[in-house]
């Protein structure tokens, strides 16, 4: 597998929209290829035909009834926000005027 | 009567007994936490009005004769669960003055049965760590040596509980952060099965693998904790529904007959020699109540770390995502949107970027397949080792860790050092089992071991009542440390 480069992980913070400083970058990279090198002991193991297990207790499809409920009065699920306005979170805005 | 002295299952009788108040034994326990948790630091919060109020509203119940397991019983909740009106940061800078508008489920439960809460202790970042290191805040002492890391995540609520700050304590378990510092700290911690407590209101780590868990002095205070958190919730799509069992009738102590199950992969190089006589001791204290001891092999154990290391950071970095600073918790404004969001997520710490960074990479396009595919794959073989040894045994016993605490500072830098403190214990997370931490004895250094009990799927009553059986063997003096070393 190729090495993960600077680069890489300048790429992956983006995604991950984490900002980070040279000194962390660097170290990063250091650090995930010494995971990623340890995780490679998983490529001697045949896996062919054997199925993914996404979930420990597997379990499909559990929907509520479609019914209106009582949720969370405006003011507590706008109790911590950073800033509101007219009952909505309000943020910078994100389209050009 | 000493109050702090007594355990859960001794508190409740003398409360239903009129010889104590629930308001007193809520006293005593903000006391001892002003005494002891100076030093300990095992508190992020101490809700001490809160806990006096409900502690006053459980001695009126207890006097108008009503009889709820954990009426008037003060507890300490780990602060990645969620407790109405008060602080709630899962060790975490960016939940830094977040206060949940809602019980989670596990606290509503609580709540309802009665038990008081004295507040919400430390744990790693988010519960990623073994150590507590890697909390925001502050780092957790192990109350039997003061140098020593608690074992984590849950360090707060293993030391509270072995340093008399709590009667009990709610943990979660995504990696072993309930049996590991359990371990440590030398008291008793169950991870119950996947779904068996609901999740609502608990702050996601990894969704496939968290699970809310408890702490005790003792098998029976564990058993009653967890015996009133348990039970169907609708809000959790993947709460079990499933009949909830009397635990507390099943501690027998009987287990004659019973097949225990010990696997040649967690007795292996790098374990402590202390560790591995103390564990070895322990299985034939079974034997000799009565249980059968099998060799049994969990072929693929080898393999678990790296799974591990790869799905919990991958589902970590989804459930992150949320972080934003829109909705809740603090928001650091930059030039633009995008701006401000990445400089809202420079507040989390180190290890928690660095498993985002981890996870991410592991679920990005051209390595998805390599990384994550392969790692649920292999899940699969982990959770068929369990299937075929349950079918031969009904306990799988072995250690929880392979060292006693160690000390602070000395694995902070090293995190694959640090991830082997879980190498015994996530496994089971992968699999579909539960599993507990019972005290086993000592090392040279007066430090606690912890045997662990691994049962099948919702099988905890079974591995409770073997807890229950071999703990009746040990000598109780010694269980928790003295308080003159304090």
């Amino acid at each position: 597998m190729s090495r993960l480069t600077l680069k890489d992980v300048e790429k992956i913070a983006h995604l991950a929209r984490l900002q980070l400083t040279e000194a962390e970058k660097r170290q990063y990279l250091e650090q995930l290829t010494a995971v990623l090198d340890y995780a490679a002991v998983l490529n001697e193991l045949d896996l062919e035909g054997v199925p993914p297990s996404p979930h420990a207790v597997a379990q499909q499809n559990i929907l509520r009834d479609d019914a209106v409920e009582p949720s969370l009065p405006i003011e507590d699920t706008l109790h911590n926000a950073p800033k509101q306005a007219d009952n909505q979170f309000l943020i910078q805005s994100v389209l050009d005027e | 009567m000493n109050l702090t002295e007594l355990n859960l299952t001794e508190l409740r009788t003398a409360l239903r007994q009129g010889k104590t108040s629930s308001v007193a034994a809520t006293q005593a326990m903000l006391d001892r936490i002003v005494e002891q948790d100076n030093e300990i630091k095992s508190y992020l919060t101490v809700t001490d009005e809160m806990a006096l109020e409900q502690a006053a509203e459980a001695d009126k119940r207890i006097a108008n004769g009503e009889e709820s397991p954990l009426l008037g019983v003060p507890i300490a909740v780990k602060d990645i669960i969620a407790a109405k009106g008060a602080p709630t940061t899962a060790g975490s800078k960016i939940l830094e003055g977040f206060i949940p508008p809602y019980d989670a489920f596990v606290v509503e439960r609580l709540k309802e049965a009665g038990a008081v809460i004295l507040g919400k202790t430390n744990t790693d970042e988010f519960a990623m760590g073994s150590s507590t290191e890697n909390s925001g805040y502050f780092t957790t002492h192990n109350p039997w040596d003061l140098t020593r890391v608690p074992g984590g995540s849950s360090g707060g609520s293993a030391a509270a509980v072995a340093a008399k700050m709590a009667y009990a304590a709610l943990g979660t378990d995504t990696g072993g952060s309930v049996r590991q510092p359990a371990s440590f700290c030398g008291v008793v911690g169950l991870r119950p099965t996947y779904g068996r407590i609901s999740r609502w209101g608990v702050v996601a780590f990894a969704s496939s693998l968290d699970q809310v868990g408890m702490f005790g002095r003792t098998v029976a205070d564990t058993t009653a904790l967890f015996q009133a958190a348990t039970g169907y919730d609708r809000r959790d799509s993947t709460s079990l529904d499933v009949p909830v069992e009397d635990f507390e009738v099943a501690l027998t102590g009987d287990i004659k007959g019973l097949r225990v199950g010990v696997p040649a992969e967690y007795f292996i190089e790098g374990i402590e020699a202390e560790v591995e006589t103390a564990v070895r001791a322990a299985i034939a204290q079974l034997e000799k109540l009565g249980a059968e001891i099998r060799p049994i092999s969990l072929p693929h154990t080898r393999y678990a770390l790296p799974v591990y290391y790869l799905i919990a950071p991958a589902e970590a970095s989804a459930n992150l995502a949320r972080y934003d600073g829109v909705r809740y918790g603090p928001r650091v404004e930059g030039a633009d949107m995008i701006a401000s969001v990445k400089q809202t997520r420079a507040l989390f710490g180190p290890e928690v970027k660095r498993r985002i960074m981890l996870g991410t990479y592991a679920l990005s396009a051209g390595y998805y397949d390599a990384y994550y595919g392969r790692a649920l794959k292999v899940r699969t073989l982990i959770k068929n080792d369990f299937k075929a040894a349950f079918q031969q045994v009904d306990v799988i016993a072995c250690p929880t860790c392979p060292t006693t605490a160690f000390k602070i500072g000395e694995r902070a830098d090293d995190p694959l050092n640090m991830y082997l403190a879980d190498i015994f214990t996530l496994s089971l997370n992968l699999s579909a089992g539960c599993g507990l931490s019972v005290p086993c004895g000592f090392d040279s250094k007066g430090l606690p071991i912890g045997l662990q009990l691994i049962g099948d799927t919702l099988q905890e009553a079974t591995i409770l009542n073997t807890a229950y059986a071999y703990e009746q063997t040990i000598e109780r003096r010694k269980q928790l440390p003295d308080n003159g070393k304090l």
